[in-house]
């Protein structure tokens, strides 16, 4: 029996190694390593000078991470909650939908979000272009007839950015919520088309409440993952005023790639960490509270 | 009965479905057309006189051959790494008994929430001090942490019937035995369904390759397209053609295992709640 203990741990040992090498290496690892680093000068490749605290108050009161921060907040407001009502409102209109026209839809709603990110930019970057973009022949009428550049106009930057941003991503949030209404049982429905209930009230009454938690769940994933924005940010913002529109990826990027900061990177990268954690154990809570109920 | 708020509806939807996808359309017929004709003004649905030109251009002028085959390369390899690991793992997660079971499974769900974009100062740190900046070996490394997967084939593995493993055990079959000839086996669909959405998620990684792979000959596709440029005049056939050759692979692969892609994603889903 004590041979059979030791050959499972064995086992056991030969099948987890991989991981714990991997995970060791590449995420245990540098995350210390990144704490470790926030605490110097070090410039991006090398050692520095242990400066205690001094990263932190610096950049906790650097004009450009105040910048990056609200973008980012505001970022996430322009995304989060708009994402996840129009990705319900077409998950409901898809679900109605049969057979092959059901299949279509959906991969018409769908496919942008397996693209990579530069397809996308490179496709919407062509349809806004100042001269000769599609969008103009919207814009223009507002201009008094004149092109806008849409991502060059600081003002728009992120409301472009945003939208283009869940034309792209909302395929995802559609499956779950798919998912969702397909979990309602259909007599529920039947037994309020008896009480003559009408589209309004089924919504507000049955399907609302019993997709909540859905709801949540994308709410959740969408907040984390906006938190954590660059790729596109980054792509429309080449050859613009960057610092204007800066988030906070974006922001560590620039101190550790751009200005050789390592130590200062590591401190923006450690606060995002510490930001993005908050969030997720608050939202954890509250969904486990309304889950309880 | 006709239900006219209901035809209404669909036509509504199937309206919006149209334009959601007509970027995607604009982008494609766009890469069909001479430079020339994109820049005249108006909206023509179809190229006038379809040409090859931009592809050929694209193919011939820059690296995208090569970018291919980093992309090919590191994704499969990612793919193949992550899957096997994984698989792995997860079995003996679920199957066996042994010290620090627990441990790895909260550093898993820790995984979660630690966002992968705050550590590429340290990832890139750490492939400077082995060398491994533009090299295959470098773009691979990180992004082989998936816990997705794990969690996913976790779940798979403990729902299987304890009876067949111990039927096999009784047939003093080892672990490896059973975890290849029963548990895998049993669940092929999720494997499938995971490699596909593991392949796609490398294929489309942005922020890492961009930072590991600065020269020209070990950039990615996705990356690589970003640095099309023309020394004068507007290109955006080229340009189109370069996104829908980035796109292609993953559009193909979607495509052809659509009901795989979106399983994995709703499998995938449920375990970030």
């Amino acid at each position: 029996m004590l041979r059979d203990k030791r050959q499972e741990y064995l086992t056991a040992l030969v099948l987890v190694g991989p991981f714990i090498i991997i995970y060791g290496a590449l995420f245990v690892w540098p995350t210390i390593q990144m704490v470790m680093l926030s605490f110097t000068d070090a410039p991006l490749i090398g050692p520095g000078e242990w400066v205690g605290l001094e990263n932190y108050f610096k950049i906790l009161s650097h004009r450009l991470f105040h910048a990056a921060f609200w973008n980012t907040a505001y970022f996430v407001v322009l995304t989060v909650v708009p994402n996840t009502l129009v990705s319900l409102a077409i998950a409901m209109a898809v679900n109605r939908l049969k057979g092959w026209q059901q299949s279509l839809v959906l991969a018409a709603f769908f496919l942008p979000y397996i693209l990579p990110v530069s397809v996308v930019f490179l496709t919407w970057n062509w349809i806004i272009d100042v001269q000769y973009g599609l969008i103009q022949w919207l814009v223009r009428p507002f201009n008094g007839g004149e092109p806008i550049s849409l991502t060059r106009t600081i003002p728009l930057f992120m409301p472009t950015v945003a939208f283009v941003t869940i034309w792209w991503t909302l395929g995802f949030n559609v499956l779950l919520f798919i998912a969702g209404l397909r979990n309602i049982s259909p007599e529920i429905y039947e037994a309020a088309a008896l009480d003559s209930a009408g589209r309004w009230r089924q919504f507000a009454r049955i399907t609302w409440p019993l997709i909540w938690p859905v709801t949540a769940l994308v709410l959740t994933i969408q907040l984390i993952a906006q938190l954590k924005i660059f790729d596109q940010v980054y792509l429309f913002s080449i050859g613009g005023r960057q610092d204007a529109t800066i988030v906070l990826v974006q922001y560590i990027y620039k101190l550790a790639f751009q200005q050789n900061r390592g130590g200062e990177g590591a401190t923006a990268a450690v606060l995002l960490f510490a930001m993005i954690i908050v969030l997720s154990v608050l939202q954890y809570q509250l969904l486990r509270a309304r889950g309880e109920k | 009965m006709l239900d006219l708020g209901g035809l209404v509806l669909s036509a509504v939807t199937i309206a919006f479905a149209l334009l959601a996808f007509f970027p995607l359309y604009w982008a494609i017929i766009t890469s069909f057309k001479s430079d020339t004709e994109v820049i005249a003004s108006g909206l023509s649905l179809w190229p006038q006189r379809p040409t090859l030109d931009s592809y050929i251009h694209i193919w011939e002028r820059t690296n995208i051959t090569q970018w291919y085959i980093n992309s090919m390369v590191t994704s499969v390899l990612i793919t193949a790494g992550v899957v096997i690991s994984s698989a792995g793992c997860a079995y003996a997660l679920s199957q066996l008994d042994f010290p620090g079971r627990r441990l790895i499974y909260v550093l898993i769900l820790a995984c979660f929430m630690v966002p992968m974009q705050a550590l590429i100062v340290n990832h890139f740190v750490l492939m400077a001090q082995f060398k491994l900046l533009n090299t295959w070996a470098g773009i691979i490394l990180p992004q082989l942490i998936v816990p997705v997967v794990i969690i996913v084939y976790k779940q798979f593995f403990d729902s299987v019937p304890k009876e067949f493993r111990e039927a096999a055990m009784m047939d003093s079959a080892g672990h490896f035995k059973i975890l290849f000839r029963i548990y895998l086996p049993m669940n092929w669909g999720v494997t499938a369904a995971l490699s596909i959405i593991t392949f796609i998620g490398a294929w489309n990684a942005f922020l890492w390759p961009f930072l590991a792979a600065t020269g020209e000959a070990t950039m990615t596709v996705p990356v690589g397209i970003t640095q099309v440029k023309d020394a004068y005049g507007i290109v955006y056939a080229k340009l189109m053609a370069s996104a829908v050759l980035a796109g292609l692979p993953v559009a193909v692969l979607y495509l052809i295992f659509q009901r795989r892609v979106t399983q994995a994603v709703m499998l995938s889903a449920g375990v970030k709640g």
